[in-house]
């Protein structure tokens, strides 16, 4: 119907005289494009989506489990295990389509439910990627977000770690991710995709030309059909909001309605096992590579900027907590150089396809040793038990990060600049950067983040506290979560 | 009976001193506890514990009377460092002390 149009105001002459400013008449031709699939980019985020699965299921429990006592090992596998488990079912039952499909009325806050059973998706069906022209199987799409759904709240129970009920933490979980994930995602990462946007805008431009209001109006609405913090043009690569933010406001809150674990502060609550928690800090590493260098979608040149970065920024994050915890404690704990690895990994999470490797590395020292005060000194101070600190590390290098982003996106400071799609529909190009509105637009998604996360996360937390209570009873928190909880001992003699 | 509690990475040297001197048995038992050396301080990401019992090797020897003081000797000066939490060694006097296999029983035993 637009290419009549267009053609009717061709054949008057009216061309020219209409479309002064836009002199290039290329743009209005009807954008036409081809989906292309790619089996590097299938087998590249295969191995994504599996990495992600390593991160959770041996690292972070891992991670977590050697830092709290012998009696409440399995406690901690188990939580990670079994939260993994259960997300992992309700993603493919209503968790995709809340996250990634189409919402309504409700579209800027929230998807819908009409992929719900993963309904319309079979194997011919695809989903955009970054660049135009190239598409990804939707399975593939699935499978890959379906680890980050599940590793977010998994993320979370290390802040209450030692004292929750199981029953509790299962229920919490599954409301959480209904509740804040699903519709967190929705809001940061659902858009049109490259070529959409680009038909859209050629649409636009040309009802504009041909004076149709109604129709430019339509392009429009659809151009701006993206999640909120989207729309507002805030950067998150590969979840900085979403999941560290997310999560490290969750585990905030829980530590402080769930309060301090007994005998916080005169016992001793030494970890039980730092081998353990290397051998998962080194598989949290490994695993982010998919976590960074997948949320590109595709397998090309910006997946090894963000494979680059995803090292050299762990590398600061872990360096720096070393030599401050070296200066001011006296020693170089290992468990320090891994605090800080972690720190590191979070802050580029956000960045990690749009900043340059300088860029990076700045922000994985700044991070290592902010987080290194924080964990430190601050926590200590306001007495908060967040046990394993999942604020310390994951929500605030998070915010460290995503605010960092919107600096280091600048191709003046090696970054990779913003991506603009729509200045010449069907190519990506590098758009205009402005460091105020960039600024600006982080930091509403980082304050939008730490307050749907904050105040959401205190509804469930206070809903299943009335129903069935969050903690266990004092005297199965002195025996242990192990026996008591799970009827089992991780070490037998 | 020589009951004596030493630096645990000091226990290889002292049963090899020991059996240099004619020692044919001794029990070992890893114990904690605390004595002028009282503990050291752990640090975890910034929270500080307090460690007040400290590990240590509980030696018992049972010897003749004769070998006694040169048991007591010989871990004296292997066990040694010189610095706080070398240990401490206590003799007692013994009723008496039976071999199960052979039904041996005083000296015969040991």
């Amino acid at each position: 119907m637009m290419m009549k149009k267009l053609l009717s105001l061709a054949s008057a002459g009216l061309l020219a005289a209409a479309m002064p400013a836009l002199a290039q008449d290329a743009a209005l031709v009807p954008y036409a494009y081809e989906k292309a699939v790619h089996g590097g980019d299938i087998a590249w985020m295969s191995i994504s989506t599996v990495l992600v699965l390593l991160m959770t299921v041996p690292g972070l429990a891992l991670f977590y489990g050697g830092l709290v006592r012998t009696k409440n090992m399995l406690s901690m596998l188990t939580q990670v295990f079994a939260i993994s488990a259960v997300v992992c079912i309700i993603w493919v039952v209503y968790g995709y389509s809340m996250a990634f499909s189409y919402g309504g009325s409700m579209d800027t806050y929230v998807g819908g439910f009409s992929k719900m059973f993963l309904s319309g998706v079979d194997a011919t069906t695809l989903v955009p990627t970054f660049t135009n022209g190239v598409w990804l199987p939707e399975y593939t799409f699935i499978a890959f977000q379906m680890t980050f759904a599940m590793i977010t709240p998994a993320l979370i129970v290390g802040a209450f770690a030692e004292r929750m009920k199981f029953s509790s933490l299962l229920v919490f979980s599954i409301l959480w991710v209904t509740f804040i994930y699903f519709p967190m995602a929705h809001m940061v990462w659902w858009w049109g995709g490259p070529d959409f946007l680009a038909e859209q805008q050629t649409l636009k431009l040309i009802a504009e030309a041909a004076g149709d209001t109604a129709g430019a109006e339509a392009a429009a609405a659809n151009l701006a059909a993206n999640g909120l913090l989207w729309n507002w043009g805030a950067l998150d690569f590969a979840g900085g909001t979403v999941v560290h933010i997310n999560a490290g406001v969750a585990g905030l809150v829980g530590c402080i309605m769930l309060g301090k674990r007994v005998g916080y502060g005169k016992d001793s609550m030494a970890p039980h096992s730092l081998t353990m928690t290397m051998i998962g800090g080194a598989l949290l590493w490994v695993g982010w590579f998919g976590f960074n260098a997948g949320s590109n979608l595709e397998s090309n040149a910006i997946t090894s900027l963000a494979i680059v970065n995803t090292f050299v920024a762990t590398a600061g994050g872990g360096v720096a907590w070393m030599f401050a915890e070296w200066l001011l404690k006296g020693k170089p704990s290992l468990l320090g150089l891994i605090s800080g690895v972690v720190t590191g990994l979070v802050a580029v999470t956000p960045a990690a396809g749009f900043a340059g490797p300088m860029g990076a590395l700045v922000l994985g020292l700044f991070a290592g040793v902010a987080c290194f005060f924080f964990v430190a000194y601050v926590k200590n101070m306001f007495k908060l038990d967040d046990s394993l600190d999942v604020f310390g590390i994951h929500g605030l290098a998070g915010i460290i990060g995503s605010i960092a982003t919107g600096i280091l996106v600048s191709p003046a400071l090696g970054g990779a600049g913003i991506p603009d799609y729509t200045s010449l529909p069907g190519t990506l190009q590098v758009g205009a950067y402005d460091m105020a509105f960039m600024l600006t637009a982080q930091t509403k998604a980082v304050l939008f983040t730490v307050a749907f996360s904050g105040i959401g996360s205190f509804i469930l937390f206070k809903l299943v506290d009335m129903v069935m209570g969050l903690r266990v009873k004092e005297d199965i928190e002195r025996e242990g979560l192990d026996l008591a909880e799970h009827g089992e001992r991780a070490y037998n003699q | 009976m020589i009951i004596a509690a030493i630096k645990p990475y000091k226990l290889d040297e002292v049963r090899e001193a020991l059996t240099a001197v004619g020692v044919r048995g001794m029990m070992v038992t890893e114990i904690k506890g605390f004595g002028t050396q009282s503990g050291h301080t752990e640090i975890y990401r910034g929270a500080e514990y307090a460690v007040n019992f400290v590990p240590k090797m509980r030696l018992e020897l049972v010897v003749s009377d004769a070998l006694a003081d040169q048991v007591v000797d010989t871990i004296t000066k292997t066990a040694r460092t010189g610095k706080i939490g070398d240990g401490k060694i206590f003799v007692l006097d013994v009723a008496s002390a039976l071999r199960v296999r052979t039904g041996e029983t005083g000296d015969e035993a040991l």
